[in-house]
């Protein structure tokens, strides 16, 4: 038996309203907040990026475990802003935690599929009795170009998962992927903002593939939406999650625990582990948990956890995504966010 | 520009917070050294140094050297961390006026700074305040 | 060991000398020493100087030097321990001639900070803390004094007016050198309204960056007496380090280095601070001032912002501190800085200072600090 034995998340602190991204670009803040679903996102301070973001998501997650970091057999970051072009972001957050130089590392990419890309591998790893413990981050600091859409709701965040076969919080009963080639949204090399389809976004992409892997999942696992205790959607946005739901016969008290787009944007790579980080704070031994992924491009990973008595030995052993989401927020004007982000040219 | 190598070496200090400690005295050192000062004992041992600890000073730095220009206004404190051992790092993701000497601070891994567009990015330890 | 007597000096104006190089400072300057000693060949010369390699690219500058002093072959040696390079190559010349393996030797000074840019000068500058413990952490030199600063405030209560009044008497002071950099006169009100350079510094709070040289010629006493000079003898000297990183420091508001150095120095001279006449210290920042006068034993310890508000410091008080303006006013070209408070000390024991005189000066203190105190260098004069 194998699943999850630490989980950490990491958010800034940092924050900016849709409002005052709307009032820049003279768009109509109402009709996005209702559009969207979204209030705020998260932005990272000028200091963090994937990587440090990862370590303390990492950090969180080792204190939850509770292992020694050497005994960690693989590291696994999934982003789609890893800080370096060449250079893994992996290797550094081996080597913050300790766990050099008996490692696999790898970086992951694949859009907002990053994450549970990480997750799927490090898992299998353990299952397969290659390595005791592997860790998989989700973790990104994504950008919207200025103006576009996705400005209002490209945002920072991370969360960690260390799986092995003992002391698990939450065991895993199946998992499921499911990939077309479908270019919904890409960033060239060489570009600093992504480009996407619009609308093509929707039911091609998105509902396509959330619909195709957490159907596949559950006739695999033979279980129905209402074996379910809670549901974890991809959150590109505050609507998107309920509607697939919907779709799939899940109702809003299955997705809500998980649903943090509304206050945090889309962390992209971290989206769909954050809900499953937030979940899994307020989850009670048995219940089960199903997450779908979706990254661009496009592809679903799908997994179903069930949650065991460990997760109330561990829960208050580092902070919960509730509170990293809640407490302590920095609202920041334009101004900061665009000196924040490298939005604004200066002289060489 | 320099190699990496000066980077690079200083690592275990800089992710890890990797010290070392006399092993007659019991005195930390943070970089880890190759003689006590005190005892002039050559016998030093692995450590590592304390996570969390309160502000002794701090200053907010305004006129920056030119790696730091981009960051600039930024606080830089001295910490006595929770083991005794005495830090220096920035405090950041804080309002100024909430920096008081007393103030309990935890440590966050974070970018330093970058050597330009092209260089490395060198990463490490700061301050964030805690609670 | 010889007695050794200081029988020249020479110094010209400081300030951003636009027009001039480093080696036509440093000549300009030698040479008034020269003239002021009656001499023009030496048997050995020391030079400080911080950072000639960053300020202007150029290493080897006691080579240099001595080429365009006209003295090749003489032996020249650079001295380098950041901002008291100058007094440690005074103390080196000190101990050649004492030993009595040269006769007259010239002791110097000198750095040219102005030909790269305020940010490259900030980062030479920083390379006198810890590179990799402080100067990654986006430390600069105000910075450090400040953590001091600050400390200090907390541990003794001194005040940010305290600060403030080491500048203002120290461009009193200035005002009355016309070789200082900045000869007028500043307020505490100035003072307390100029930019924030790091919390609670303000520019006034600083010494400014600086072009110049300092240089003096030291003898044996008795070639001195045979030449008919006035003989200024050096009858102290003391050196000692600390702990480079001020967070690895016992107390972050105790000069260690100092106290150590002034020990030595007081001791060797038979003196106490109680006999001294004049002080010239390194008043690289306002607080350093305060801290020194509590390492040099001139005040107890916390009571150096108490000694300035006192007026006790200033030309007519009791302890004259920093009577040719202090690094403050006069400039802290950083290599040359050690060298010119002997130049000072030296015009004032002649009774050559002009309107900054201090009446019946005999003994006088030099006290010149490398980076943030972890190198100090100490001398004691007394006029025969």
């Amino acid at each position: 038996m194998e699943g999850i034995i630490g989980y950490g998340a990491y958010i800034p602190r940092n924050r900016i309203k849709v409002e005052e991204i709307a009032k820049v670009w003279g768009a109509d803040a109402s009709s996005y907040k209702r559009g969207l679903m979204l209030e705020e996102k998260s932005v990272p301070s000028p200091d963090q990026d994937t990587i440090t973001m990862s370590v303390e998501a990492a950090k969180n997650a080792l204190r939850r475990a509770g292992i020694d970091p050497v005994d960690i057999g693989a590291v696994y970051v999934g982003s789609e802003s890893h800080p370096y072009a060449v250079k893994p972001s992996g290797t550094v957050l081996a080597e913050a935690l300790g766990a050099t130089p008996e490692v696999h590392t790898a970086d992951f990419e694949f859009a907002c599929k990053a994450g549970t890309e990480g997750m799927f591998v490090a898992l299998s790893l353990v299952k397969a009795g290659e390595i005791k413990y592997g860790l998989a981050v989700g973790a990104d600091t994504s950008q919207g170009a200025p103006g576009d859409a996705l400005e209002y709701s490209a945002a920072a965040g991370a969360a960690a998962f260390i799986f092995g076969q003992k002391n698990i919080i939450a065991r895993t009963l199946d998992t499921y992927s499911y990939m077309t080639d479908t270019p919904d949204f890409w960033r060239r090399e060489y570009q600093y903002y992504p480009q996407h389809g619009g609308r093509f976004t929707g039911d091609p992409a998105y509902f396509s593939h959330t619909k195709g892997a957490a159907k596949g999942i559950m006739k695999k696992a033979g279980m129905k939406p209402v074996d379910f205790d809670y549901v974890i959607f991809h959150q590109p946005n505050g609507k998107f999650p309920f509607r697939v739901g919907k779709m799939l016969g899940f109702n809003e008290k299955q997705i809500e625990p998980g649903w943090l787009v509304n206050r945090l944007g889309n962390t992209y790579s971290g989206s769909s582990p954050l809900g499953l980080t937030a979940t899994l704070d307020i989850s009670n031994p048995g219940d089960r948990i199903l997450i779908v992924s979706y990254g661009s491009g496009a592809g679903s990973d799908a997994f179903i956890f069930e949650v065991t008595e460990r997760i109330d030995e561990v829960r208050d052993m580092a902070p919960k995504t509730r509170d990293l989401l809640d407490k302590d927020k920095n609202y920041l004007e334009y101004g900061e966010y665009a000196k924040f982000r490298q939005k604004i040219r200066k002289a060489n | 520009m320099t190699t990496p190598s000066r980077y690079w070496r200083e690592i275990p200090q800089r992710y890890r917070l990797e010290a070392n400690k006399c092993s007659k005295c019991g005195i930390k050192f943070f970089p880890p050294r190759l003689i006590c000062p005190e005892c002039k004992n050559r016998e030093l041992e692995k450590t590592k140094i304390a996570e969390t600890g309160k502000i002794i000073t701090y200053t907010v730095i305004r006129v920056p050297p030119h790696q730091f220009v981009d960051q600039a206004p930024y606080a830089v404190g001295i910490v006595e961390l929770d083991d005794g051992f005495k830090l220096t790092a920035q405090i950041v993701d804080c309002d100024f006026e909430d920096l008081k000497i007393g103030q309990k601070v935890r440590i966050e891994f974070r970018k330093i700074f970058d050597e330009g567009e092209s260089g490395i990015l060198c990463y490490g330890y700061k301050f964030v305040l805690d609670e | 060991m010889r007695d050794v007597a200081i029988i020249g000096v020479g110094m010209t104006k400081w300030g951003e000398l636009w027009e001039k190089s480093l080696r036509s400072i440093f000549v300009e300057t030698a040479l008034l020493a020269f003239d002021d000693a009656g001499v023009d060949q030496i048997d050995s010369m020391y030079v400080g100087s911080m950072s000639s390699g960053i300020f202007v690219g150029q290493e080897h500058i006691a080579s240099l030097l001595a080429d365009y002093l006209g003295q090749v072959p003489v032996p020249s040696t650079r001295v380098e321990s950041a901002c008291t390079s100058g007094g440690l190559a005074l103390r080196l010349g000190f101990m050649e001639v004492a030993s009595g393996m040269s006769d007259v030797v010239l002791v110097s000074g000198v750095e040219k900070m102005t030909d790269c840019s305020g940010s490259e000068a900030t980062y030479a500058l920083g390379t006198a803390a810890d590179q990799e413990y402080e100067g990654y952490h986006g430390i600069t030199f105000p910075g450090l004094y400040a953590l001091i600063a600050r400390a200090h405030m907390e541990k003794y209560g001194t005040t940010r007016e305290q600060m403030a009044m080491v500048a203002v008497k120290n461009h009193r002071n200035g005002a009355k050198n016309p070789l200082a950099q900045f000869q007028f006169e500043i307020t505490v009100d100035s003072v307390l309204n100029s930019v924030m350079i790091a919390d609670p510094l303000r520019i006034l709070d600083c010494s400014p960056i600086s072009d110049g040289a300092a240089a003096a010629i030291i003898c044996p006493v008795e070639m001195a007496r045979s030449m008919n000079k006035p003989i200024i003898k050096i009858i102290g000297t003391g050196h000692a380090t600390d702990r480079i990183a001020i967070s690895t420091r016992k107390d972050i508001t105790w000069l260690e280095a100092t106290y150590q150095a002034a020990k030595q120095a007081y001791a060797m001279a038979d003196k106490k601070p109680e006999d001294i006449n004049i002080f010239e210290v390194h008043d690289c920042f306002t607080i350093a001032e305060i801290c020194v006068m509590e390492a040099l034993g001139i005040v107890e310890k916390g009571k150096g912002g108490d000694a300035v508000e006192q007026g006790l410091t200033s030309l007519e008080g009791k302890i004259p501190v920093n009577p040719s303006g202090g690094l403050k006013s006069k400039g802290h070209p950083v290599g040359a800085t050690g060298v010119a408070q002997v130049v000072e000390i030296v015009k004032q024991l002649r009774g050559e200072a002009g309107e900054r005189q201090i009446k019946d000066a005999r003994v006088a203190m030099a006290q010149n600090m490398g980076g943030s105190g972890g190198s100090t260098v100490v001398h004691i004069f007394e006029r025969e």
